[in-house]
């Protein structure tokens, strides 16, 4: 079947406004007093989240960073539970239980992100193994940062998933921030992914800013799964053009560099790209106005449901 | 269909997770050595061959490994986790509280972890500082997962099997001391008990004594040299904790002495005793404490023994408490 690359730019393009408008709309909040506590926003990443989930199947696994909204919408999680689990509304997927930074919602494959750094990694690599046994076909597929390459237990997984041939696809985004410090300041090799590869894991290193190569990655790396030889570690170049959490200053950028890298931000690029291709300034415009129509309905259905009632604040804790 | 078998504190263990293996297909066993080797101290021997793939040795990674059974349990498997020590236990601590404890609560139940740690602690003649360490008040402090921890081998064979059919997490806390010890009758195969209760080991009137773990025998003999008539509640599971019986039992003598291997300072018996106390039940004596001396743990036997409470030290306790 012929793919039509316009198309599917097209919808990548909408997918990546999606998240953008998403995050928007909760920096807003959070600056309106609506939203609360810490929160981080993934303005500029939104490619490897939308390349990613467009590949994935109704049976895959995935575990996020805190770093999260948009892999849950891309996912298929609907805008208004997510904006609705910030807002601790009783319609979030948790009730608000997790906020921002941990909520899940497994009835869309989105089994959490995580507050801690690394530590979604040794997790997915249990959903992989449960895969093993459960006839499933599941792949689990967990995002990290770059900075997360430096805690133990994600080389740990690494090593344990590539030695029991788990079907995991690890993707590194690496930001050049490992929090608020250049990652190249942390480690004597900037390629991240020579770690997989030394441990036996096929490593790729690709532009994380650009959809499609996420999408051919990450779809050779469920092939790779399926076929039971086990792991694929992704390393996705990107750059966050917001800070590390809302209310970082990000002192720590050379002067320029923020600029230069809202040049080269997804939404950016396969915007010049498909005009490039003669798309109509209007197509592009009405892609844009959809998610923002979309997000400012869930927006508005959001802040009118009830908050959680605190009555069951001790509920869950135990069967 | 419920028979007995004479199996010591190790063989009943073995028992209950090939029992486990058999008829819960969802469980998987996995660890440091568990498999293959059948485990250091040999309790899941023979497993490996039962139940094949299911039942599978781990890198000495103890991250990867709990967090492979905080996501293998998410996804509806039922693993077994030994950690060979308790005190490696606190290389993954973030597995298990902030990972597995949490996953339930955070999720509004949408999600659950029903996994078992397994692991083994305290001290044993010339056992370092590193694999000396009582440390289950650390995780008592946890809501979100339970604590069980057997001495006598029909209780190691029913709080295994009722681990494992847990559906939230559970951490075991064996005692090497005991693997490989007498034989007892054990009753295997009747109904997978619930989780919570005690076992009461001595009845008496005068004292109440809330113990657990393998310290327990020492709290028997004690209670037996001194004459003494006591209550010996050994709390099995400490979370849940039967804190009912313990208030009825100290309504009843007025003394309650608690006796951990544990340090005493933020030790659970402090909890303990402060429960009894905020209850308002009426007491005839300050309640007494007995626990290892807040400490490190020297390895030299002659060192350690002045550290970690001696039958003397609770039959002292014992006398001082009934003669108030």
């Amino acid at each position: 079947m012929e793919v039509n690359v316009k198309d599917e730019q097209l919808a990548d393009l909408h997918a990546m406004w999606r998240i953008r408008v998403l995050e928007e709309t909760i920096l807003q909040l959070r600056i309106d007093g609506d939203v609360v506590g810490s929160v981080h926003l993934e303005n500029g990443q939104e490619a490897v989240a939308v390349g990613a989930c467009r590949t994935l199947r109704s049976q895959d696994a995935v575990f996020s960073t805190y770093r999260g909204h948009g892999w849950a919408l891309a996912r298929g999680v609907p805008a208004e539970k997510i904006l609705a689990e910030l807002l601790y509304r009783q319609t979030g997927v948790n009730g608000g239980r997790g906020g921002s930074a941990h909520f899940s919602a497994p009835e869309y494959g989105f089994y959490g992100e995580n507050s801690i750094v690394g530590a979604g990694a040794p997790i997915a690599a249990g959903a992989a193994l449960a895969a093993k046994f459960d006839g499933t076909g599941r792949v689990a597929l967990t995002v990290f940062g770059d900075g997360a390459m430096n805690q133990g237990g994600v080389s740990e997984t690494l090593n344990l998933a590539a030695a029991m041939d788990l079907p995991v696809v690890f993707i590194c985004e690496n930001n050049k921030y490992s929090e608020l410090t250049p990652i190249n300041d942390m480690v004597r090799n900037p390629d991240l992914s020579a770690r997989a590869h030394a441990l036996g894991i096929p490593a790729v290193r690709i532009d994380g800013n650009d959809p499609a190569q996420v999408s051919t990655a990450v779809g050779l790396a469920i092939t790779t799964a399926e076929h039971g030889r086990g792991p694929t570690f992704i390393e996705a170049a990107t750059r966050r053009i917001t800070g590390h959490y809302i209310g970082d200053a990000q002192t720590y950028r050379p002067a320029g560099e923020l600029e230069a890298d809202e040049k080269n931000e997804p939404i950016v690029r396969l915007k010049n790209a498909l005009a490039a291709q003669g798309v109509a300034a209007s197509t592009l415009e009405s892609v844009e106005q959809r998610a923002r129509a979309e997000i400012a309905a869930a927006t508005e259905r959001a802040l009118a449901a009830p908050l959680t009632d605190p009555s069951t604040a001790r509920e869950h804790l135990y069967v | 269909m419920s028979e007995t078998a004479k199996l010591t504190y190790g063989g009943a263990i073995n028992a209950a997770l090939a029992r486990c293996l058999e008829q819960m297909p969802e469980t998987l066993l996995f660890g440091e050595d568990v498999a293959l080797p059948g485990g250091v101290f040999g309790v899941t021997r023979g497993l490996r061959k039962a139940y094949g793939e299911r039942v599978f040795d781990t890198p000495i990674s103890e991250t990867a490994m709990l967090g492979a059974a905080v996501g293998a349990s998410m996804m509806g498997r039922r693993p077994i986790v030994e950690i060979m020590w308790a005190d490696f236990m606190l290389v993954a601590f973030d597995q298990i509280v902030n990972q597995a404890a949490n996953v339930r609560y955070v999720s509004e139940g949408r999600l659950s972890a029903p996994m078992t740690i397994r692991t083994q602690q305290g001290n044993a003649p010339g056992a370092c500082a590193q694999h000396s360490q009582n440390l289950e008040a650390l995780l008592l402090h946890v809501p979100g997962i339970r604590v069980a921890m057997p001495v006598q081998a029909q209780d190691a064979y029913d709080l295994t099997l009722a681990a494992v059919a847990c559906d939230d997490p559970v951490v075991v806390i064996e005692n090497r001391t005991l693997y490989a010890g007498a034989k007892a009758e054990v009753q295997i195969g009747g109904p997978i008990p619930a989780i919570g209760g005690h076992r009461l080991r001595r009845a008496g009137d005068d004292v109440t004594v809330v113990t657990w773990g393998a310290i327990t025998s020492s709290v028997e003999a004690a209670v037996d040299a001194t004459g003494i008539s006591a209550d010996v509640i050994e709390a099995v599971w400490l979370n849940p904790f039967d804190t009912d019986a313990v208030l009825a039992s100290v309504r009843r003598t007025g003394r309650l002495l608690v006796v951990h291997e544990a340090n005493l300072t933020g030790g659970f018996g402090a909890e303990v005793v402060a429960r009894v106390v905020e209850s308002g039940v009426s007491l005839s004596a300050p309640p007494r404490r007995v626990g290892a001396l807040d400490s490190r743990i020297p390895a030299a036997v002659q060192l350690a023994k002045t550290i970690l409470p001696q039958t003397d030290d609770i039959a002292a306790a014992l006398r001082s408490l009934v003669a108030h």
